[in-house]
């Protein structure tokens, strides 16, 4: 039995070991807010938070993270409104969205880690989400408002 | 020009207007709705459009009927409808907003609710051709004044005074004389049993009051799901008792399954079952491919499963499919006459007798969607019912498909529309929708059928593949007298019905005879093509390639007469006039020419707009290069400048992209700079890495690291975005699509300046590295 602590609630899974984190998240679990893109952790839409860093949920199995605690996109504020999620809507980010899961995931995870990044930080620590509308330019923006404060 | 054997089967090509009256009941059934009441007001016909456009020949046309898009609750909740898909342009929150415009809603009180696939019900649905707010900005302002206007006479008859006296101003309904208001929950009830307003008497508001429509402040509807991750996508649909499952397809297009051995597969944990998925021969429209299915409780297992099935195909007659040996066919096919579709004057005789003849032959290899939400369904069929939850582009084809591939009646199909996690032509193809419902049909429970990226890649209806030879021919003078366009690519109808070797009118009529240049002498050829795997709409379709030919030429003309390229580009467009190309069946985007002309003066409009705001001519450090392109597509005019840096290892950065856009009168301004945004990313992704190639009849990609798409780290540092003010009464044009064709001209004319370097074969990939 492989114990896992999703967004602060305590889960469970007796299933293979070797299932990757995206779909116990998505299908067994009902979190679908964390998106399945490539399953190879080149797209970035499935990036949760465990502990404090960014992984991409779809190469990372459950068995990975027992004991340890993860984010998702469902878990990271209480109404939405962490900086980055305010951020966003302030810009007016998104397009079609499916990505912004990930890529607001990966961006709360660089601001714990560099709370005032470089337009060339940004660039580089969001360069590993792909948003195939390309949404870039406002993400860039978004990112740089949250570190600046909302 | 050979077509297709029956026009019906290509959605777009009918031509009906079919209204349905609706009971009342069931419109408060559709919207989820149990109290309150619905507005009457009268079916529309055409004549009622201030202008033409092409809404009426869609599939199903035009419904023109408050009673169906717009309910208010007695709270005063108005809920609109949306009929249209929203895959990212901002559909779902702009044609509501214009209903609640004329309606004098107030849009913090408005509920979006998306409508489900009914084409009689609702009108045409596909999301597709950029044709949303084309089609449906002057009928959903009607929708909304009829609403309006009823509310306004109800609340007269309460108060016992002349209609005109009132005014309906921000959710409720005023008497000034006497400072009397109700408020539009209350008159509900009233206005539903108010006689309809004539078509016309019925009253548009004055733009100059328009509160929402051209102001660009209102967010997507779906912005807060989308930023907490509760927005629900055709992937995120969950049902109780759901199977997952993912199929294994033949890896050449047309080929069938010999035998497969299910064992290791259902040896996996989670698998509980392996089964044959039924596929159609090729060419068969939107059908499954088939192949194999896995049967899991959950994707996971399903994908495990799937890696660990034995599988024999037979390759069949695309087997030898092979991009570079097609190529040379394609160059081939280019330097020899073809199928002329425009001919104006002699451009043989005029390229013999010619000073001088520029000539440039641009490829374009195939093309992905890559979507980031790979295709995926949930179906749930009983007995002769079927519900489907997907994330389609066309959900009144979808019903239509769904139905014939069961066998049922369509009226027993609904077809839920989530949002698409981006489209760009894929999801106008249904066939992921059609397998989940012959497994859900099968195993008698409801299946999510997954794709992976893998199969998205690997099975897309790609993005044609091109050769467009373009000959230039030059007086003394260097002012181009002759043009002679040949374009020679595999046709969408191939994907329709088989042997069709020539382009069909819409694709011809993208960029190729609709070619703008004022030249004495013209021809375009169409050189014949065979197809050997699926071809489908992508993005802006023929334009991409047309408009990297014609726009790199231009660039090629003022290089070879020492010009610059605005003005090489400028004195080619001519004089501001009207073009009427000498072409039979000429495709306007299904537009008609009076209300969409190609006019030159709104064409030198966007050259001219974006060198003044772009800054062309200005100066640039060294490595660096200026490049311009312009380019009518979906009947919207845009040019695009692109600067370029070229160090000296070859690496391309793009400093700034400006864009210049006239899409007619416009509902928000902020949503087509994102779609202009984007067109930049797009165009600068198939630009550099954009290819798909087969050998033996297989693509020979599969995921994002051999199909690349553009990341962060390499997009334009900033891309500006500047449209142009609509003249009065001029009617919108397309949006989602125009920004990409002119990229790609732009950037190669950019890198030409840089380097010196012509590029004519895309993508860029390394070919600056030499």
């Amino acid at each position: 039995m492989i114990k896992v602590k999703i967004n602060g609630q305590e889960q469970s899974w007796d299933g293979d070991p070797d299932l990757p984190l995206l779909w116990f998240l998505r299908d067994e679990a009902g979190l679908t807010g964390t998106k399945f893109g490539c399953g190879q952790a080149l797209c970035g839409a499935c990036t949760v938070i465990v502990d404090k860093e960014a992984v991409r949920a779809c190469i990372t199995s459950i068995n990975d993270v027992a004991g340890r605690e993860v984010t998702t996109i469902e878990g990271l504020h209480p109404n939405g409104d962490h900086p980055v999620q305010k951020a966003w809507r302030q810009v007016n980010v998104p397009q079609c969205g499916f990505c912004q899961a990930g890529q607001i995931m990966q961006a709360a995870a660089l601001l714990m880690d560099n709370p005032k990044p470089s337009h060339d930080q940004i660039r580089e620590a969001m360069s590993g989400n792909i948003c195939r509308c390309g949404c870039y330019q406002r993400i860039e923006n978004a990112v740089h408002l949250a570190s600046t404060g909302v | 020009m050979n077509f297709i054997d029956n026009p019906k089967k290509l959605r777009g090509f009918e031509k009906n207007i079919k209204v349905e009256k609706v009971s009342r009941r069931s419109i408060l059934k559709g919207l989820g709705i149990t109290g309150g009441f619905v507005l009457a007001a009268p079916v529309m016909s055409r004549q009622a459009f201030a202008y033409e456009t092409g809404a009426g020949k869609m599939p199903h046309g035009v419904v023109v009927d408050p009673r169906v898009f717009v309910a208010v609750a007695p709270d005063g909740t108005v809920t609109i409808l949306a009929h249209r898909a929203e895959m990212g342009t901002g559909v779902r929150t702009s044609l509501p907003l214009i209903v609640a415009e004329e309606m004098e809603a107030d849009w913090s009180r408005v509920k979006v609710e998306q409508a489900h696939g009914d084409e009689v019900k609702f009108g045409n649905q596909d999301t597709d051709g950029s044709r949303s707010t084309r089609h449906y900005l002057m009928p959903m302002r009607q929708i909304g004044a009829s609403a309006r206007t009823m509310l306004e006479q109800a609340a007269a008859k309460r108060w016992g005074v002349p209609a005109t006296e009132v005014k309906a101003v921000n959710h409720e309904v005023v008497h000034s004389a006497t400072s009397r208001k109700l408020g539009f929950g209350e008159l509900a009830a009233d206005a539903a049993k108010e006689s309809v307003p004539s078509i016309e008497g019925l009253k548009l508001k004055d733009p100059k009051d328009f509160r929402y429509l051209g102001k660009g402040q209102i967010g997507i509807v779906d912005l807060h799901d989308i930023t907490t991750g509760k927005a629900r996508y055709g992937a995120d649909v969950r049902l109780p008792g759901m199977k997952y499952a993912v199929i294994a397809r033949p890896p050449v297009t047309g080929g069938k399954l010999v035998k497969f051995d299910p064992d290791a597969a259902l040896k996996v944990p989670g698998v509980e079952k392996v089964m044959q998925v039924r596929g159609w021969p090729w060419p068969s429209k939107f059908q499954p491919l088939g192949g194999v299915a896995v049967i899991a409780r959950n994707t996971g297992a399903a994908i495990k499963g799937r890696d660990a099935l034995k599988l024999t195909w037979d390759d069949g007659a695309n087997g030898k499919y092979d991009s570079v040996a097609y190529r040379k066919e394609l160059e081939e096919a280019s330097r020899k006459p073809g199928l002329v579709v425009r001919q104006e004057g002699d451009a043989e005789a005029a390229l013999k007798g010619a000073d001088k003849v520029v000539v440039g032959e641009y490829y374009l290899p195939h093309l992905a969607h890559v979507s980031m939400e790979p295709p995926v369904a949930v179906a749930d069929v009983k007995g002769d019912k079927a519900e489907i939850w997907a994330p389609v582009q066309s959900p009144g084809g979808t019903r239509e498909d769904v139905a014939k591939t069961l066998g049922i009646p369509e009226g027993n199909v609904t077809v839920n529309v989530t949002l698409l996690g981006g489209g760009f032509g894929r999801k106008s193809k249904c066939d992921f929708a059609l397998e989940a419902a012959l497994l859900s049909k099968e195993l008698g429970v409801p299946v999510k059928v997954q794709w992976t990226r893998e199969d998205d890649v690997r099975h897309d209806f790609l993005h044609t593949v091109s050769v467009e030879r373009i000959e230039a021919g030059l007086d003394k003078s260097g002012k181009v007298i002759a043009w002679r366009h040949r374009s020679v690519a595999p046709t969408i109808a191939s994907t329709f019905a088989a042997g069709a070797k020539n382009e069909a009118p819409f694709e011809l009529g993208m960029g190729l005879v609709d070619m703008p240049f004022e030249i004495a002498n013209i021809s375009c050829e169409n050189p014949e093509a065979a197809a050997f795997t699926r071809i489908g709409w992508f993005r802006s379709v023929s334009n991409i390639p047309r408009a990297f030919a014609v726009q790199s030429m231009v660039g090629e003309i003022a290089h070879a007469t020492g010009r610059d390229q605005k003005e090489t580009l400028l004195a080619l467009i001519g004089s501001p006039r009207i073009v009427k190309p000498a072409v039979k069946d000429m495709w306007n985007y299904g537009e008609p020419l009076d209300s969409y002309p190609i006019d030159t003066a709104r064409l030198r409009k966007v050259v001219e707009l974006v060198a003044e705001k772009g800054e062309w001519g200005r100066q640039v450090p060294k490595g660096h290069g200026l490049g311009i392109a312009v380019h009518r597509s979906f009947v919207s005019y845009i040019a695009t400048i692109v600067e370029v840096a070229v160090d000296d290892k070859g690496k391309l950065t793009v400093p700034r992209v400006d864009t210049a856009i006239d899409c007619g009168t416009y509902v928000n301004p902020e949503r087509i700079a994102s779609q202009i945004e984007g067109a930049a990313i797009m165009g600068l992704s198939l630009a550099k890495y954009g290819e798909i190639t087969f050998k033996d009849g297989k693509v020979q990609q599969k995921n994002f690291d051999d199909f690349q798409v553009l990341r962060m780290d390499e997009s334009p540092v900033v891309t500006n975005v500047y449209i142009v003010p609509p003249g009065p009464d001029m009617p919108p044009s397309g949006v989602g699509e125009p920004g990409v064709p002119p990229f790609a001209p732009a950037l190669m004319n950019a890198i030409f300046a840089a380097t010196g370097k012509r590029i004519r074969s895309l993508p860029l990939g390394k070919q600056l590295e030499a």
